[in-house]
């Protein structure tokens, strides 16, 4: 899976991702694949046996993988989250940002682009999925604790 | 006013190389523009009818004199000499060209500006009265929430894709200057039994071609959750909205399919569990933005009176002036709209007019009002007569604030590709109509609103007349509404029947005026009339 951006140490989950029905009635399943309006929620249950989340892009246009990837790591889970579909290089930084960890698009993305846009923002302005530091915390260095 | 620190100077450099670098794949030809539109998109360029527009935010609607000078250097230097000042307190210049977008970007940078989340789907440019901080009626200036709320939602990752795009309102007073039940997630300030600071949410409001006003989902959230509400509004939406289809994914849509009450509800149980992951910002970071935002040092002991001897200065004063909270000052309003222009046009001389007012009479601030005009919001009553003087020798003295001539109007066929119809002839024409200032006068407050087409970038739907184009087998036409109002007393404006060529939509609209003037009563406005009457009271006049 050469086509596959990870940003993981661990051994990537080798099963093949089932859909979210599937992935509830099967006990033994470990990956899943969240399609644009599948509900994230109804992994609250399971979550200790998953160790892959495949959230697909069926256009770039359709944000809502982004919101199903921030509730995923609300909700505590640790585990690989992988974009597929149409991804658009210029987003994976707020994908990251979102708990995305891993990125395997349509279109194979292009390295030295995904290195340049995964660097291009040198701050943050707002807590998310990752351990960023918003801005407004670097400017109050005292509530360091927050 | 807000002033960037070494953080916000960092972001808005970093978009500006972002852009450069995309431009130059584009030029290059190693993109296309389909692929290469989501990107610009991003960064409030638009490819038009001859040219690229480019969309540039004024937050909050204020200015210095510095940006204003920066915006009139661009004019002369990127476009034709002028700009265009719009219904969300940006301005767009219209003949730009794709090679210099990121050095007018770089440029802007140098002043604290930008065009961030200015076009696409996006959360826009936070609009807010443009009276803040100097109005009489506010509980407090609504800026620097504005401020804060413009920071918290500047590339917010989980929105980097909307369904549509996303507009923020905030105001502070009881009168509503600013459409803001016409907003996606308008809020206003209000103070609570206790004296504790919150808000009032309105969302799901929205032009276009479905108009919704926005309801009330809240009459009290704490100032500190706001964001944290913000953020359940857009989850719930981003969520659940439609995706297949453009025109039906603006968050008013969803309000409407789910119904109110169950869109509140959703709302609210996500917005107590986003509480519970503590993403709000801490009084000390508000504390640091209002401090930019503490009143300018007015003076005190200044004369109320205005001398009243100069008949023209007389009536530009009764028609200009609004009341301002500290004692000797007032709000200037500069009429962007003069008989037979193009309303919200101003040229880069007019612009270092305006600039150059504001540093030396008006605490170097100035604001853009959505309905295309300018404000010097801190001027002395003394010096008013020299203001005045200064706008008159710029031809920026009218004196039509809110009455038949302030027409608000959509860039339409003249600029836009999307237009069905011409908006600005027909806005000169009928300003032309009424030119006489006595019969401006005599009629009194009256929105007249033109959109070019369905997508209501003119407020047609808020007007207390609106004038909207359409392509009627392939030829110019145009359909008359009536009875809506982007104040306080917000409405949606009704079709009065068949369409009009652009002479027929000026004559009628005289009829309805005339009709007015005969029937109404003592004090009555033109939509107090409309809405006495009703729509049949008004269509034998139009009709006949
Ligand atoms: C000339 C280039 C422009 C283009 C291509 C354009 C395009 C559009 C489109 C497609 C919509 C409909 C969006 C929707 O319903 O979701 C829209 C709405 C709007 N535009 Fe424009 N526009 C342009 C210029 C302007 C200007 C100059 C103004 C201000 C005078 C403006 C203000 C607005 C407003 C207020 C809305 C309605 C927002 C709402 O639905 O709540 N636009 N525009
Ligand atoms: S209302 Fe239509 S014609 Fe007018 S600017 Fe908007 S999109 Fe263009």
């Amino acid at each position: 899976m050469a086509d596959v951006l990870r940003f993981r140490d661990d051994a990537a989950a080798d099963e093949p991702a089932v859909s979210l029905d599937a992935f509830l009635d099967q006990t033994n399943a470990v990956s899943v694949r969240i399609e644009a309006g599948d509900d994230v929620r109804r992994l609250a249950p399971v979550l200790d046996r998953l160790r892959l989340v495949e959230i697909d892009f069926p256009k770039f246009r359709d944000g809502r993988g982004f919101s199903s990837a921030s509730i995923l790591r609300e909700m505590g889970y640790t585990g690989e989250i992988k974009a597929t579909g149409d991804v658009l290089v210029d987003l994976i930084f707020f994908m990251r940002r979102c708990g995305f960890d891993s990125f395997a698009p349509n279109v194979p993305l292009d390295p030295a682009d995904a290195e340049a846009a995964l660097n291009r923002y040198p701050y943050v302005y707002q807590h998310a999925a990752d351990a960023e530091v918003p801005i407004w915390q670097l400017r109050h260095p005292e509530l360091a604790n927050g | 006013m807000y002033k960037y620190d070494q953080y916000d100077d960092a972001m808005v450099r970093a978009r500006v190389e972002d852009f450069r670098d995309q431009t130059r794949r584009r030029l290059e030809g190693k993109m296309t523009d389909d692929q290469f539109k989501p990107l610009r998109l991003k960064n409030g360029l638009y490819l038009q009818l001859h040219a690229y527009m480019l969309r540039i935010a004024i937050p909050y609607g204020t200015l210095n004199s510095t940006q204003l000078r920066k915006l009139a250097h661009i004019a002369r230097t990127y476009d034709r000499g002028y700009g265009h000042f719009t219904t969300r307190q940006n301005i767009q210049f219209h003949w730009i060209k794709l090679e210099d977008a990121p050095d007018i970007l770089g440029e802007l940078a140098d002043v604290e500006m930008h065009c961030i989340q200015t076009s696409g789907e996006s959360i826009r440019n936070i609009s807010a009265d443009h009276y803040a901080g100097a109005a009489a009626d506010e509980i407090m200036d609504p800026r620097p929430w504005a401020e804060t709320l413009r920071q918290m939602t500047t590339f917010m990752p989980e929105f980097s894709y909307l369904p549509r795009k996303f507009k923020i309102c905030v105001i502070a007073a009881e009168e509503d200057r600013a459409a803001m039940r016409w907003h996606d997630f308008g809020l206003r300030i209000v103070k609570n039994e206790a004296g504790e600071i919150g808000f009032e949410v309105y969302p799901g409001g929205g032009m276009g071609r479905t108009p919704f006003i926005a309801y009330k989902s809240s009459d009290f959230v704490p100032q500190h959750q706001i964001f944290s509400y913000l953020q359940a509004v857009l989850r719930v939406w981003n969520r659940h909205a439609r995706r297949d289809n453009i025109h039906k994914q603006r968050m008013k849509i969803l309000v409407h399919e789910l119904g109110e009450e169950e869109f509140t509800r959703q709302v609210e149980e996500e917005f107590r569990h986003i509480l519970t992951l503590g993403t709000d910002f801490p009084q000390a970071e508000y504390d640091r933005i209002a401090a930019y935002f503490t009143p300018p040092p007015f003076e005190t002991g200044l004369p109320e009176e205005i001398d009243r001897s100069d008949p023209d200065f007389a009536v530009w004063i009764d028609q200009q002036i609004a009341p301002h909270k500290a004692p000797g000052y007032a709000i200037v309003n500069v009429s962007l709209k003069p008989i037979g222009g193009i309303g919200g046009d101003i040229t880069a001389e007019q612009m270092e007019v305006v600039a150059d007012l504001a540093e030396r009479y008006s605490f170097d601030e100035l604001r853009v009002a959505h309905t295309q005009n300018l404000v010097l919001p801190h001027v002395r009553k003394a010096d008013l007569y020299a203001v005045w003087q200064q706008l008159r020798d710029a031809g920026l003295a009218d004196a039509n604030l809110d009455l038949v001539t302030d027409i608000i109007a959509c860039p339409g066929l003249d600029y836009c590709s999307l237009a069905n119809a011409r908006s600005l002839p027909v806005a000169a024409r009928i300003a032309e109509r009424f030119a006489d200032p006595a019969v401006q006068h005599d009629l009194g407050e009256l929105k007249i609103k033109i959109s070019g087409c369905i997508n209501a970038c003119g407020h047609h739907h808020a007007g207390h007349i609106g004038i909207l184009g359409v392509d009627r087998k392939g030829t110019e036409n145009y359909q008359l509404l009536l009875g809506g109002s982007g104040a306080e007393d917000v409405s949606q404006a009704k079709i009065t029947g068949p369409g009009f060529d652009e002479a027929g939509v000026v004559d009628a609209v005289e009829r309805a005026v005339n009709h007015y003037r005969t029937i109404r009563e003592p004090g009555e406005r033109f939509i107090d009339t409309y809405r006495r009457v009703g729509m049949e009271g008004f269509k034998e006049a139009i009709y006949g």
